[in-house]
């Protein structure tokens, strides 16, 4: 339990990516089988007991501690699971216990009777050290996912086998903890899983964004387009062993779209396809904001799927049946699609438009007078392409439309992480409006932390520090005298934010030190403009 | 008045020992101080005369400057005992930092003891605690919560040399406290086998030069001001708190941010202060060793000058024993310090 114990807390502090890859990979090097794999698995979130629940932890806080000591230190340190790890006190009548091993731990925890729980982590916990009970505690919470995505871990795994990391995901799904098969394979003991039936996820084909001074050479004959929606892309895979529902990253949520795997379940004929998952209203997809509602739950009530039912919009097809279809061609890729489509005729899922343009210039006419929502600008993709892995250059390209802007006044910055630490990098903006009282404020309407070269940061960061006014904790409010120059995606109505509006993807386009600050753009005439 | 003992009060300036006629740790200019410790909410400047361990003496005329650390200074030796007014005064290590003392007092047959901060755990840069059984006994409750469980440090400097060996490229920087935590950091790591040279912020030299006089072996340690970054890369840099958390750092190779402080214990506050390898490396006692430490001197009574007195109080209510709180405003930021 110690080296995993260790990892974890390592990895809760270490904000580097490339960092958290060196501990993963020292990690999964070092500890023995089968504790590596289930330490893979947490981090995977492919576990769950469903006899151990917090309510347990509280429990046993209540029999073991004094009361008024326990409020005190709850209180102060904020979490269950840490206070109940650092404030436990060894039973010292029973000295001779031994700390347990994670695969102790994860296959007690799997069969372990509710009833019995009680003793057996009151036992594990006199036998271990702080970390490890946190470790324990943070296991029996289900919150293991701190610090490391399963990506992360994956890519760790990867590069101790020397493959990339699409390798790893190819055969993960048909894995099960505490993953034998996959180490021996990583180490060169075994030979790679074979998936032939599962329903596994496929690395996606991604697009590089377009330098639009390359738009010249293109021919636009060689080229199809298709929107680009503001949804989350997603891989539907249904083979013979099952239905599954992948993000592009390889995580499964279909626990959080079942009416997407049914609707898989319900198909006709196997297939893997690529598309958007969106919130479909009307036929018409909604916000971003709606699915986000959706993305947030890990398994949505009757309200939520009655109130934003989704649907994914088809793009193409990697998998025709059980024939791979990968190597082909765009066109031919997409007539494969469309009568896939007409004979299977698949609930809540729709073919995703070609859009016909005559030449570039119409194309981008097409593309400046997109204002949908929904739309996020196109997608370029040559008629020949045949479907990669990864995010070559060349085939496929985004082109979004242009971004919107707003000038907003700072109003907090606070420091970054990793290598922008030691920075005041985060900055809240504001726009004004008529306050209560008739004097015009200032109301957040966003955060940013990218868009600016290091010099720039140099400069903020410079500022922030001589026009302090005030500090809560790591958060500095400054002088409500500098006017950033602020571009997003799309601007979205939002109760949740003061000012009723929250910004997609807003980032720092200029630092406008030429311009007052009450010529900063006001509120009202911003809803007004760009809602 | 009420407690077992009248002739120690607490006043706005500090504790003051009426039959003595002189202040503990005053927080302002008194005519007779005397000092625990040399910590900055301890030691204050410009007082009238000063009574302290030689060590303390040195370390306020260092951090001060000779002018400001009391117009007459007197240094009592752990353990010697001197008559002042009606009060038998002695000195005994508090294990807290190089020179600390509890401060002992005799009067009209009664014992009470000031603390000022003190530790437990074994520390090779200053003379362990030693626990004089009294009447009253002043505690200090800066960790006095039970999460407050201080590991053995040793262990914790083995999480760094381990982690120097995963990164081998960057520069790790070290927070420490630049009185006692620092010094104690460095004894640590020589101990732990760590003789490649330590890099220090200017802040830190005067004092680690102080130690050496001393008598304490810190080993080879060098300014890092003006070393290239690329002379750092690898190496083991330590500066004040706020140093390496902020500009200070950007001298460095994708410096690894580490703290050395009881704080961080907690990860929220490790993570707060943009943490990335939190030491668990404290100068104060640590939850067991308070209440160990108040049952052990025999009081009857406990006085709490700073920190979490609450929790402390409730505590030794549970072991029948009377705890107050003074409630003195001024001590206790050393640790905290930005
Ligand atoms: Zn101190
Ligand atoms: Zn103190």
């Amino acid at each position: 339990m110690i080296a995993f114990a260790s990892l974890l807390e390592r990895l809760i502090f270490t904000p580097s990516r490339n960092a958290k890859i060196a501990l993963l990979r020292d990690y999964f090097t070092t500890a023995p089988d089968p504790d590596r794999g289930y330490a893979l698995a947490a981090m995977a979130g492919a576990l769950s007991f469903s006899a151990a629940k917090p309510g347990l932890i509280r429990a046993l806080a209540a029999e073991r501690m004094d009361p008024v000591l326990f409020d005190l230190s709850y209180d102060y340190v904020g979490d269950l699971a840490e206070t109940v790890a650092l404030m436990w006190q060894v039973d010292a009548g029973r000295p001779d216990r031994v700390a347990p091993s994670l695969g102790d731990v994860v296959m007690a925890l799997e069969t372990t009777p509710k009833a019995a729980l009680p003793d057996l982590v009151g036992a594990w916990l006199d036998a271990s050290e702080s970390s490890e009970r946190f470790a324990i505690l943070k296991l029996i919470t289900g919150a293991l996912r701190v610090g490391a995505s399963a990506r992360l871990a994956k890519t760790a795994l990867a590069e101790i086998a020397g493959v990339p990391t699409d390798d790893i995901e190819e055969v993960w799904h048909g894995l099960a903890p505490p993953y034998d098969a996959l180490f021996a394979w990583i180490e060169g003991r075994g030979a790679r899983p074979d998936m032939a039936d599962a329903p596994v996820f496929r690395p996606t084909m991604l697009a590089q964004p377009l330098d639009e001074a390359e738009l010249d050479r293109f021919v636009a004959s060689e080229w199809r387009a298709e929107w680009k929606w503001d949804g989350i892309r997603v891989q539907l895979v249904r083979t013979a062993q099952g239905a599954r529902l992948y993000t592009r990253t390889a995580d499964d949520i279909g626990n959080g779209f079942p009416e997407i795997v049914q609707a898989m379940d319900d198909m006709t004929e196997d297939a893997v396809l690529d598309g958007e998952l969106l919130v479909m209203q009307d036929g018409e997809p909604a916000p971003f904001s709606s699915l986000q509602q959706r993305l947030n739950r890990k398994s949505p009530g009757p309200a939520m799927l009655r109130n934003f039912p989704a649907g994914v919009r088809l793009y193409d097809i990697l998998f025709d049946g059980t024939e791979d279809v990968r190597g082909l061609g765009f066109d031919a890729r997409r007539a494969r699609l469309e009568a896939w489509f007409a004979r299977v005729r698949p609930k809540r899922m729709d073919l995703s438009p070609l859009v016909d343009f005559a030449n570039m210039d119409a194309l981008a006419e097409i593309r400046a007078g997109a204002r949908a929502a929904a739309i996020e600008g196109l997608m370029l993709k040559r008629a020949d392409s045949p479907y990669l892995a990864g995010r070559p250059r060349g085939p496929w390209w985004k082109w979004k439309r242009e971004a919107l802007t707003v000038d907003a006044v700072m109003m907090y910055a606070q420091r970054g992480h990793g290598r922008r630490s030691s920075y005041y990098s985060d900055y809240t903006f504001g726009l004004w409006r008529v306050g209560e009282d008739g004097v015009d404020e200032l109301v957040p309407i966003g955060k940013a932390y990218s868009g600016i070269t290091d010099e720039e940061l140099a400069f903020l960061d410079r500022w922030v520090r001589n026009h302090t006014i005030g500090r809560f904790g790591p958060v500095r409010e400054v002088e409500k005298s500098l006017v950033l120059e602020v571009a997003f995606d799309a601007a979205q109505r939002s109760a949740r934010h003061k000012s009723g509006v929250a910004l997609r993807f807003p980032r720092i386009a200029r630092i406008r030190t030429d311009k007052p600050a009450h010529e900063a753009d006001r509120l009202a005439e911003f809803v007004a403009q760009t809602l | 008045m009420s407690g077992v003992i009248s002739w120690l009060q607490p006043r706005p300036e500090g504790l003051y020992c009426v039959p003595g006629n002189f202040f503990i740790d005053p927080l302002r200019p008194v005519a007779r101080a005397v000092i625990t410790h040399g910590h900055a909410d301890h030691a204050r400047p410009e007082q009238d005369r000063v009574l302290a361990t030689p060590e303390t003496l040195a370390i306020m005329r260092t951090r001060m400057g000779e002018d400001r650390a009391g117009k007459t200074q007197q240094a009592l030796r752990y353990g010697e005992t001197l008559a002042l007014g009606g009060v038998s005064l002695r000195l005994a290590p508090a294990g807290h930092v190089l020179g600390s003392a509890q401060v002992v007092m005799e009067h009209a047959g009664q014992r009470a003891v000031v603390s000022g901060d003190y530790k437990r755990a074994a520390d090779p840069t200053c003379t362990p605690f030693e626990p004089v059984t009294c009447d009253l006994f002043v505690t200090e409750a800066t960790f006095a919560l039970p999460v407050f469980r201080h590991p053995d440090p040793m262990h914790e400097i083995g999480k760094l040399l381990h982690n120097m060996t995963l990164f081998p490229e960057r520069t790790h920087a070290i927070g420490a406290y630049g009185l006692g935590k620092c010094q104690r950091v460095i004894a640590l790591l020589r101990q732990a086998g760590y003789d490649a040279p330590i890099y220090l912020h200017g802040a830190l030299l005067p004092v680690c030069a102080l130690y050496q006089e001393f008598g304490v072996d810190l080993g080879d340690l060098r300014p890092a001001t003006g070393e290239a970054k690329a002379a750092l890369r690898g190496a083991l840099v330590i500066g004040p708190p706020a140093a390496v958390t902020d500009r200070w750092a950007r001298r460095m190779a994708d410096p690894v941010v580490c703290m050395a402080s009881g704080w961080m214990r907690v990860r929220q506050r490790a993570r707060a202060r943009g943490v990335e390898l939190p030491l668990v490396i404290s100068d104060h006692a640590d939850w067991d060793e308070l209440l160990m430490t108040c049952s052990e001197v025999g009081a009857e009574e406990i006085w709490v000058t700073h920190g979490r007195e609450d929790a402390l109080i409730h505590a030794l209510s549970l072991r029948q024993i009377r705890g107050r709180a003074l409630r003195l405003l001024g001590y206790g930021d050393e640790d905290e310090a930005e």
